[in-house]
């Protein structure tokens, strides 16, 4: 282990699950340190709760490994591992109220009855739902019985908690207030949470270090900075955030620089690194990066038609259209100076806002390597800048 | 507005007339079949004993005060002991039983339905005819054992007060095993995981969750076979060879031979009377069910 890093917690090494003929998980390898809230994302169907259920032990894997401090727990049953879940649909127990369900594991743990009473009354207290313990779960709202799951798992505290879209219920604002306080408690109680989300702007606010899964495969881990900023594959530029993504093919000039010659113009590219000669990239520019300007700026020919202008709140929206009809989306602040709709203009970005890109449908996945996903912190950034 | 108002009650009164179309034959068999034999043993049951063996004038409360003799309490009380056991061994045999069927693969479901349904296609007392020429002295069980040598004089098997029980609990236990059988499809596996996930074993994940789930179906079950069981007759007779008294053989017994038809209007009133009450017991639990 590095120096500085976080103990190991969770340690997933190439696991493998398949329903019948179909891989849901494919040679999944995934390292998460103790105190750390990882998030899982990914498109709908990926595996993200068939990963979660083969952590709490619901599932057992076709093939891999899966250690809990540092221990293969390929053989343990659920209620032997030191985990708790957060389910989807809260699970609440409905012939129980709120403090019998909160301390069903307090019970199953033997722990003693006034004890047990003291603990169940702080997990309420914290969160925030003091003077409902005789209230059954029937007769609370989505966010309350949100809440008793993640008391009835948190009280056990547990080394690793679960958590599989626990505000996917909810309406935005109740969904803001506890993101944040979900991520007080984690703080505060330092426990390891391994959070399953579909929002992607949850993803980034919440999490010490984003997992990016696609297919069953992860595409991508690292800080929500790293993934916004510095993605690695198409997939991630597209699935994070908006990204405007051009394509084109690498070729070297008379001068000796590298260009990407696209449909609609070129590019010259300040960095070539990484880029293979002759083949298909990609470029992504956050709609916050793109720039339209009225002269041609060196470096780049890339001539447009802006489209048009729509106001937005804190920023205006600039709808482009190249040459080619393809059309882009630009943000910026409405104190600047637009150009007129239907005008003409130039697109262009500042050097180190845009993400080169090799195609990654030749590359296979690029992760499969495996070793990159145990970086914890930091690890190698995304593709080169330009 | 006006011109609104009277639309819409126009079309309420067309929905009422459908209405009394769709429920009316129902109301019309149901007064013919039922609340008028019902009203016809509640006048018997206040009237008194004639002569000739049936019931007339004057009205008297002669009925139900020969209710009060010491023995008809008893046969009461045995009755109801008879029906406690026959309902609590269906439930023993039955929620395994049902466990069983909810979690077969998909295609043996079925049929395995099918299996459990597959008796009452078949007139009750007729399969009762078919236990007694299995379980009498000459019958197919008895010369098995002799033949194979495990006994030298036939059991009394046929007969006895076990004879009865068995007989209930055959004929009575797929009226158990319904109701807990949907009770038990309805569980949310989800609650089952919640619980392993907090730390309980096997037993505790029945005891603690899957039990009280199910209990509504449990409730059911016992009621459903409570119920029928307290006025199942023909059994005692056939299977018992009428040697112990129920309420339903002593009924009977008031119609067909003893010829005290008040006597045996007034405790076919107060059996109607308990079930009603059962019946009350059961919606309630219903209700609660469909509040959890
Ligand atoms: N028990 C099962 N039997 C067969 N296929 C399954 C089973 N559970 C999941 N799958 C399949 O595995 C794939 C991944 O499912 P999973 O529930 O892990 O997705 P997910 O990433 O959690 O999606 P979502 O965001 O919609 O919850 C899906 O294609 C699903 O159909
Ligand atoms: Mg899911």
């Amino acid at each position: 282990m590095e120096e500085g890093r976080k103990k190991t917690i969770v340690k997933l090494i190439q696991v493998e699950k398949s329903f019948g003929q179909t891989d849901v998980v494919k040679k999944l390898s995934l390292e998460v340190g103790a105190g750390e809230f990882l998030t899982l994302l990914g498109p709908s169907g990926c595996g993200k709760t068939t990963t979660l259920r083969m952590i709490a032990g619901f599932e057992q894997a076709n093939g891999g490994r899966i250690e809990l401090e540092g221990v293969d727990v390929a053989n343990l049953p659920p209620n032997a591992r030191n985990v708790n879940t957060v389910f989807q649909n809260y699970a609440l127990f409905p012939h129980m109220n709120v403090a019998d369900n909160v301390a069903f594991g307090l019970v199953e743990k033997k722990v003693k009855k006034p004890e047990i009473k003291k603990r169940v009354s702080e997990m309420l207290r914290l969160v925030q739902l003091e003077g409902m313990e005789k209230r059954m779960p029937s007769e609370l709202s989505g966010g309350q019985k949100q809440r008793v799951a993640i008391a009835r798992a948190l009280v056990n505290e547990p080394k690793v908690l679960l958590l599989d879209e626990p505000l996917g219920a909810l309406d935005l604002k109740l969904r803001r207030q506890m993101q944040i306080e979900l991520k007080h408690l984690q703080r505060r109680l330092g426990i390891t949470f391994i959070y399953v989300t579909h929002d992607q702007e949850e993803a980034l606010t919440m999490s010490d270090r984003i997992a990016v899964m696609n297919g069953g495969m992860l595409e991508q881990v690292g800080t929500p900075e790293e993934i916004y900023n510095h993605p690695r594959t198409r997939f991630v530029a597209d699935f994070i955030g908006e990204s405007n993504i051009m394509e084109g093919v690498v070729k070297e000039t008379k001068q000796g620089d590298w260009q990407l010659y696209m449909d609609c113009g070129s590019v010259l590219l300040s960095q070539e690194e990484g880029c293979r000669p002759g083949e298909l990239h990609y470029v992504c520019i956050r709609p916050e990066k793109l720039k339209v300007s009225a002269a041609p700026v060196e470096g780049f020919s890339i001539p447009v038609q802006v489209v048009e202008h729509v106001f937005i709140g804190s920023q205006i929206r600039t709808i482009v259209k190249t040459t080619d009809g393809k059309k882009y989306k630009i943000s910026s602040p409405p104190d600047g100076t637009l150009l007129p709709a239907e005008s003409q203009g130039f697109l262009y970005w500042k050097s180190g806002n845009a993400v080169l890109l090799p195609d990654d449908e030749q590359d296979g996945a690029p992760l499969e390597k495996g070793e990159d996903a145990f970086a914890i912190e930091g690890g190698e950034a995304g593709g080169s800048l330009v | 507005m006006g011109h609104l108002f009277k639309e819409k009650k126009k079309r309420s009164g067309g929905s009422r007339l459908s209405c009394i179309a769709m429920i009316g034959p129902v109301v019309v068999w149901m007064l013919l079949f039922l609340l008028v034999p019902l009203l016809y043993v509640i006048c018997i049951s206040f009237l008194s004993k004639n002569s000739y063996g049936g019931a007339g004038l004057p009205v008297t409360l002669q009925g139900y005060l020969g209710m009060l003799q010491s023995e008809y309490g008893r046969i009461f009380l045995q009755s109801l002991w008879l029906s406690g056991k026959t309902t609590l061994i269906c439930l023993l045999f039955g929620y395994p039983f049902a466990w069983i069927i909810a979690h077969a693969p998909k295609k043996w479901k079925p049929f395995l339905l099918l299996l459990l349904m597959l008796p009452f296609w078949i007139n009750s007392m007729i399969r009762i005819y078919g236990w007694i020429t299995l379980l009498r002295s000459q019958g197919v069980v008895n010369q098995m054992l002799m033949a194979a040598g495990l006994i030298q004089k036939p059991l009394d098997i046929l007969y006895t007060d076990g004879a009865v029980l068995f007989g209930m609990v055959y004929d009575l236990l797929p009226f158990t095993v319904l109701p807990i059988y949907t009770s038990i499809e309805k569980l949310d596996h989800s609650l089952v995981e919640a619980a392993q996930d907090l730390g309980a074993g096997k037993w505790h994940v029945f005891t603690r969750v899957i039990l009280p789930q199910t209990m509504p179906g449990i409730f059911a079950g016992s009621i459903q076979t409570f119920i029928p069981s307290l006025g199942l007759f023909y059994i005692s007779d056939m299977m018992g060879g009428a040697k112990t008294m129920y309420i339903g053989n002593l009924i009977k017994n008031q119609f067909l031979s003893a010829r005290n038809w008040p006597l045996g209007a007034a405790l076919s009133i107060v059996l109607i009377l308990i079930t009603l009450m059962l019946m009350r017991l059961y919606t309630k639990v219903g209700s609660l069910d469909d509040m959890v």
